[in-house]
């Protein structure tokens, strides 16, 4: 192994196409695993984030939060279903809002909360204060700042960052029910909602329940005018969240595939380069297994300087990308893609093994 | 004791539904510390006896004893073992790996073996130093003269202390004068560690550095 070590060493030159290629495709997905988690968690945030196990829906919504409505009666209902701890109703509207000094309105998502989401504090005790996903800050949103929001300009004041917290790529406001009634009622005086009703409730289940069986029990309560359906369930139904990842997770298949080829390729000609090299080895007493360690090693070392200098390079690019896309380069996808791509460079490795049992030690001589 | 010796070997290969035979019945007996020049014209069985004797190949029929150990009957992992042990090989064209040093292409040897490291390098140290490639141990093969990377490759042969040396046509690509240094290189270090050498030349002007000539004439030896 030292000599492949030594080889790597002293002779980079002969790497380097492979390790460019490779480089190449380190950013590739980690641009890819990037946009895709940027997409999903800018979509998804204001559901991941919430307290409850289950989100309840009204059953002829079909999962939309937004035509979604539960009165007051259903809310009662749900809360005495066995299993059930705690209730908390949720509200959202979807606007614009102008931010001071900026010429185009910033998208957002402006909840009404009962029961504080993940990393939210407690709603806020004053009429039109709001605490504000810190991605807003890339669109000119800044703490103490009054945004106004929606048509009619209402505002509502900024008091706080929180984080992860968007919906469907909305920046997520969050303040407590009244103000998103009243944002609701100034922008859409048609859609408001009469007092108690919310659009979803978020569901804390009691230590040691099923969820699953809750679930069922809430939309049995309910005599089936409800939908209750896991925070997972309610992430993946919303629009275009499956779709999305699906098409984002074939090209980055495909990504890891075309990793394993450049190896397979690269060190196939390597070793159909080297068999005179190795014939002689195995004269010498090595073994086809400590040959195919040394490729094997080599593989794993180029993919593993590629994988580093590519995501040094992804991540002075993201630098440049524009605030509108949505790019979020996160530790657990650089290691996703780096344990993918080391699996994938000792898969294509392994292509050469065959070629480096069948070289006979007998050819070194003459 | 023999260093090595083949009792009625012969290596036969087929070729379709013809059987050509590369050694026939060919029986061996080097002594310790002998160097047996072993001639013959092209295809008549050298490299073929050479490979046997070696482990790199094995025979269709009959024995071979290294230092009295019978390989005839190894597997390949034995006789991977064996070669790694037991033989040093200086081959034709030197073949030193171009990246590594002088030192380091000693050491390859060891790193198969999983050798003591410490010990390894005071090793090959040692064999650069006798050979007098001290000064050179940590120069390239492409930074080396032809003659001190054939003294390298013979310090590799020794590297595991083998009690027989295969020498595959030492002077094949070199002229008379270099020719003759480095038979007379090999020659004193085979002497030097009392080890039994086979040495496989076409040229007959080398063969005055061994201690007893065959010639081997369509696979069947025949005393010089």
């Amino acid at each position: 192994m030292r000599i492949a070590f030594i080889e790597l060493r002293r002779r980079p030159g002969r790497f380097a196409p492979a390790a460019i290629a490779l480089v190449l495709l380190t950013l590739l997905l980690l641009v890819l695993g990037g946009l895709l988690d940027g997409l999903y968690n800018g979509s998804t945030g204001a559901l991941r984030a919430q307290p409850g196990e289950l989100l309840v829906y009204s059953s002829e919504a079909k999962l939309s939060l937004v035509r979604s409505r539960i009165g007051p009666k259903t809310i009662a209902e749900v809360q005495q279903v066995p299993g059930v701890n705690e209730v908390g109703g949720i509200g959202v509207g979807l606007l614009g809002a102008a931010v001071p000094g900026q010429a185009a309105d910033a998208s957002v998502a402006l909840f009404g909360y009962e029961l504080p989401p993940k990393g939210v504090p407690a709603p806020p005790s004053t009429l039109g204060e709001v605490y504000a996903d810190r991605s807003l800050q890339a669109v000119g949103v800044a703490v103490g700042q009054s945004l106004l929001v929606g048509p009619q300009h209402y505002p509502v004041a900024v008091i706080g960052w929180v984080s992860d917290t968007n919906f469907l790529l909305q920046g997520g406001l969050w303040g407590n029910v009244d103000t998103w009634r009243a944002v609701v009622a100034s922008a859409r005086p048609d859609a408001v909602l009469a007092p108690g009703t919310f659009q979803a409730l978020t569901v804390v289940t009691e230590t040691g329940a099923n969820p699953s069986e809750v679930a069922a029990a809430i939309d049995s309560a309910t005599s089936a005018t409800t939908r209750t359906v896991t925070r997972s369930e309610a992430v993946n139904s919303l629009p275009g969240i499956k779709e999305q990842r699906a098409t984002f997770n074939s090209i980055i298949y495909t990504t890891f595939f075309v990793a394993a080829l450049v190896v397979a390729l690269f060190f196939a000609l390597l070793t159909l380069e080297r068999i005179g090299m190795y014939a002689v080895f195995k004269a010498m007493g090595a073994s086809s297994r400590q040959i195919f360690i040394q490729v094997m090693s080599q593989a794993i070392v180029i993919t593993t300087i590629a994988f580093v200098v590519g995501a040094v390079v992804a991540v002075l690019a993201s630098l440049f990308i524009p605030a509108q896309v949505p790019i979020s380069l996160t530790l657990s996808r650089g290691v996703q893609v780096a344990v993918g791509l080391v699996v994938m460079s000792f898969v294509g490795s392994t292509i050469s093994l065959r070629r480096v049992i069948r070289v006979d030690p007998a050819s070194a001589i003459s | 004791m023999s260093a090595l010796k083949l009792e009625n070997v012969r290596k036969v290969y087929q070729s379709g539904e013809d059987e050509i035979v590369a050694l026939d019945y060919a029986s061996l007996d080097v002594g310790d510390a002998e160097i047996v020049a072993l001639v013959g014209p092209s295809g008549s069985g050298k490299t073929t006896l050479l490979s046997i004797a070696g482990g790199l190949l094995s025979p269709s029929e009959g024995h071979v004893m290294v230092a009295n150990d019978e390989i005839s009957g190894y597997d390949p992992k034995q006789l991977t073992a064996f070669r790694r042990e037991s033989v040093g090989f200086v081959f034709q064209n030197v073949n030193l790996v171009p990246f590594l040093t002088a030192r380091e292409n000693l050491l390859v040897v060891a790193d198969f073996d999983r050798r003591d490291k410490k010990k390894a390098t005071a090793r090959a140290d040692q064999l650069l130093g006798e050979l007098g490639l001290e000064n050179r141990k940590a120069n390239l093969p492409g930074q080396l003269s032809g003659g001190e990377r054939q003294r390298v490759a013979v310090g590799r042969a020794f590297m595991n202390e083998p009690a027989l040396v295969l020498i595959d046509e030492p002077t094949s690509a070199l002229d008379t004068k270099l020719g003759e240094q480095v038979m007379e290189l090999i020659v004193s270090e085979v002497r030097a560690r009392d080890t039994a050498a086979v040495i496989v030349t076409h040229d007959m002007r080398m063969t005055h550095y061994a201690d007893r000539v065959l010639t081997i004439v369509d696979g069947t030896l025949q005393p010089g």
